[in-house]
């Protein structure tokens, strides 16, 4: 309770400084205060971006804040707006998305900002996963896809090779996979796979590259209502074999989040998945030869492999307070910086400077025009695999769960709990479905009014 | 006595001011809000919320994952308490005795206070790290499968190490100064008499030494509730599975990460609740025992 006060106190006080410092003169820019959770060096290739569009015109000055990670940003801009103080734009990550499209007149939808400013956007060109995800179920456009990746596998050809496997092939299904894994390990490696975001990776990609639901009602897309459906037998049998390679010493657990990212530049292990983004830590750390590949799939369940689901984050514009409260002109400014941000060449920039995706297929032709894929081999895979099986089902759009943050982290513990042996893949998924209904019952309720 | 009255209600008042408004902002007013936030249902932006009385309570009560917390918390803050005192205690009656270089033990014992709980969970993890820890790394190379990460046992056991490290140096002071008040003629005595030193230990410097010990123990005990955010937020983040939860770090994700306010305010209230409860037994304990 004390640090809620204290950070409605900062705010407040952040408020008064910021009004303070607006200048009085009529022509003087119209300021837009734009809060995102990128650390460096990332953080800094926003602000660049950022900087590049207040150079571009002299009507709109916005001023790029860091907030911490993406759940503390989530975080501060609800406080804000409680206090009638948020920012005009935040960087929202893909899991609070749920949480957003529930609020309401909190939100100015992009589709609605657009239009009243006179600004149009092609979304139509943007990549279906990436537009997908950020849409209403009618297919209005409500938040401003940005900075996007996925998942994928990267492999050690070093270790490949020493056990005896072709190292420009890597394993395609998780069957293939299985075999590679108890070769590597006959060659003297002690942990072969692990996994970071196991929760993404794990459980939401692999229901999505199978073409099965995570959640009722279009994965959440469809209402409130929805309720978990991970209790199914690729779930289980998914699960299963992951405990089983753990127990065996081919699969080893390497914590919450992105905390495994560092075992495969360490050369800990041979295969690990994980964002697309792992690639620029490989470029800097790995003492070894590694390759980039799609993720494995069962190859006996019709249908697959499709589209995996996007990661990453999109910009949603806020109202200032419960009251509302934006001059025409701030949603102008708004609108101006979201065209700069859709055009092709700041968006390729984007994406051939920091291993996100393209979200737009035309910035994925200019960054092909420019030989990026031939320069940089593997760069591809990501883009390939978003866009795998043609236009996206209501299974594989992505999610739309109000609490997901906390129904993520439900799933993670869970899985901990099953790989210290406490239960199998079974009881592992009945306890998230029945966990996470609880989240979702009490999301509805809340949000009903 | 004689007590010193002001004339007037104007002068008092003006005087006790600050202290009264520290309060006021401080405490009052968030365990206020707290406590009305405990009563309502509310979407994370605050823009419905409805009275629903208690049902908070009653849901947060009957959440297995709530009294899977308050064991945690239990388990957490008796180890926590014992392994902090007990060492305190060991190292105090060491330091006590007349050697060469007490002063600089002491000194050094007393630095550990200092250290902020975060940066002290990351020196542990730098030791205990299965991967890059130097005693983890050491661990499972003798053959000791150490992972913290997986195995909530021994996640338990690093928090309850990292955390009970750094009251240790709090307690030792107040053990020292315990001491070193009781007087070396009742020890003399008691030596004259035949009193080896383990028996002088048992018969004469733990009785009078036992209102630190329950001051130190009720101290302790409000730490581990309270304080140890930092070590379990740096070490475990609560995991692994819900292995290192405890009921202060629930608040924390219910209400920062879940934004779910009303659980997390009815979770604080009944925090409150308990730490009136301990500071209750407290007050009334040294009541007792100051006179003597």
């Amino acid at each position: 309770m004390r640090r809620r006060f204290l950070a409605q106190a900062g705010l407040a006080a952040a408020a008064i400084a910021a009004t303070r410092t607006r200048p009085a003169a009529a022509q003087a820019p119209v300021e837009i205060q734009f809060w995102h959770g990128l650390a460096q060096p990332l953080g800094g290739q926003l602000e660049e971006i950022v900087a590049g569009f207040n150079a571009s015109q002299s009507a709109v000055k916005v001023v790029p804040s860091f907030r911490g990670s993406y759940p503390e940003t989530m975080v501060a801009a609800i406080a804000a707006f409680r206090a009638n103080a948020a920012p005009h734009v935040v960087q929202m990550f893909e899991v609070g998305t749920g949480t957003m499209m529930a609020a309401g007149r909190a939100v100015k939808p992009v589709h609605e900002l657009l239009s009243e400013a006179g600004v149009s956007i092609d979304f139509n060109d943007y990549l279906p996963a990436v537009r997908g995800y950020y849409q209403a179920s009618d297919g209005r456009q409500m938040s401003m896809p940005f900075n996007s990746s996925t998942a994928t596998m990267f492999y050690n050809k070093d270790s490949f090779k020493r056990a005896g496997l072709d190292p420009e092939v890597a394993p395609k299904t998780w069957e293939e996979l299985g075999e590679a894994l108890k070769k590597l390990k006959a060659a003297g490696i002690a942990n072969p796979m692990t996994t970071s975001w196991p929760a993404w990776v794990q459980v939401e990609q692999v229901l999505a590259i199978h073409n099965m639901p995570l959640a009722s009602l279009g994965n959440g897309f469809d209402g409130l209502g929805a309720s978990m459906q991970v209790n199914n037998p690729l779930m289980v049998r998914h699960m299963n074999n992951l405990i089983a390679w753990q127990r065996d010493g081919l699969f080893k657990y390497g914590g919450r989040d992105n905390a495994a990212d560092s075992l495969l530049p360490a050369g800990e292990v041979s295969i690990t998945m994980g964002s697309s983004s792992l690639r620029a830590r490989l470029l800097r750390e790995a003492r070894f030869a590694w390759g980039t590949a799609m993720l494995p799939y069962y190859g006996d369940v019709a249908g697959a492999p499709r589209n995996s689901i996007i990661g990453g984050a999109s910009f949603w514009a806020l109202n200032r307070g419960p009251q509302g409260g934006r001059s025409a002109a701030e949603w102008k400014g708004v609108a101006e910086f979201y065209r700069y941000l859709s055009q092709p060449e700041i968006d390729a920039k984007w994406h051939m400077d920091t291993g996100y995706v393209p979200v737009r297929r035309a910035s994925y032709q200019v960054a092909k025009s420019q030989g990026f894929y031939e320069k940089n081999p593997g760069t591809e895979v990501a883009i390939e695999q978003l866009l795998r099986g043609g236009e996206t089902t209501p299974n594989t759009r992505g999610i739309r769960l109000g609490g997901y943050v906390e129904i993520r982290n439900i799933i993670q513990e869970e899985m901990e709990k099953s790989f210290q042996g406490q239960q199998n893949g079974q009881q592992a998924m009945e306890a998230v479905t029945q966990r996470a209904n609880t989240v979702l019952r009490n999301f509805e309720r809340q949000n009903r009014g | 006595m004689r007590k010193t009255i002001f004339k007037g209600t104007a002068l008092p008042l003006l005087l006790i001011a600050p202290q009264l408004l520290i309060t006021c902002i401080f405490f009052l007013w968030p365990a206020g809000a707290a406590i009305w936030q405990s009563l309502l249902q509310e979407d994370p932006w605050g823009m419905s919320s409805q009275f629903v009385g208690l049902r908070n309570f009653t849901e947060v009560l009957a959440e297995p994952e709530w009294r899977g917390a308050a064991y945690n918390t239990l388990i957490f803050s008796t180890s926590v308490a014992v392994l902090a005192m007990g060492t305190a205690l060991f190292l105090a009656v060491q330091a006590d005795k007349s050697i060469r270089g007490a002063n600089l033990y002491r000194t050094l014992l007393i630095w550990p206070y200092a250290v902020a709980p975060a940066v002290a969970a990351v020196l542990w993890l730098f030791l205990f790290h299965p991967s890059i820890g130097l005693v983890g790394r050491a661990l499972n190379q003798a053959g000791i499968a150490w992972d913290y990460k997986l195995n909530g046992n021994q996640a338990m056991l690093l928090v309850i190490i990292a955390a009970a490290w750094k009251q240790v140096s709090y307690n030792f002071i107040f053990f020292l100064a315990g001491l070193q008040s009781i007087p070396r003629s009742v020890l003399e005595a008691a030596a004259i008499d035949g009193a080896r030193p383990v028996r002088r230990f048992w018969t004469i410097i733990l009785p009078l030494l036992s209102p630190t010990a329950f001051f130190l123990l009720v101290v302790n005990l409000v730490y581990a509730f309270f304080d140890t955010f930092g070590v379990i937020h740096a070490l475990t983040g609560g995991g692994p599975g819900k292995a290192t939860e405890t009921l202060i770090y629930k608040v924390y994700v219910e209400g920062v990460q879940n934004v779910n306010l009303g659980s997390s305010s009815a979770q604080s209230v009944i925090l409150m609740v308990l730490v009136i409860a301990l500071t209750a037994v407290q007050f009334r304990f040294i009541e007792r025992k100051v006179h003597y």
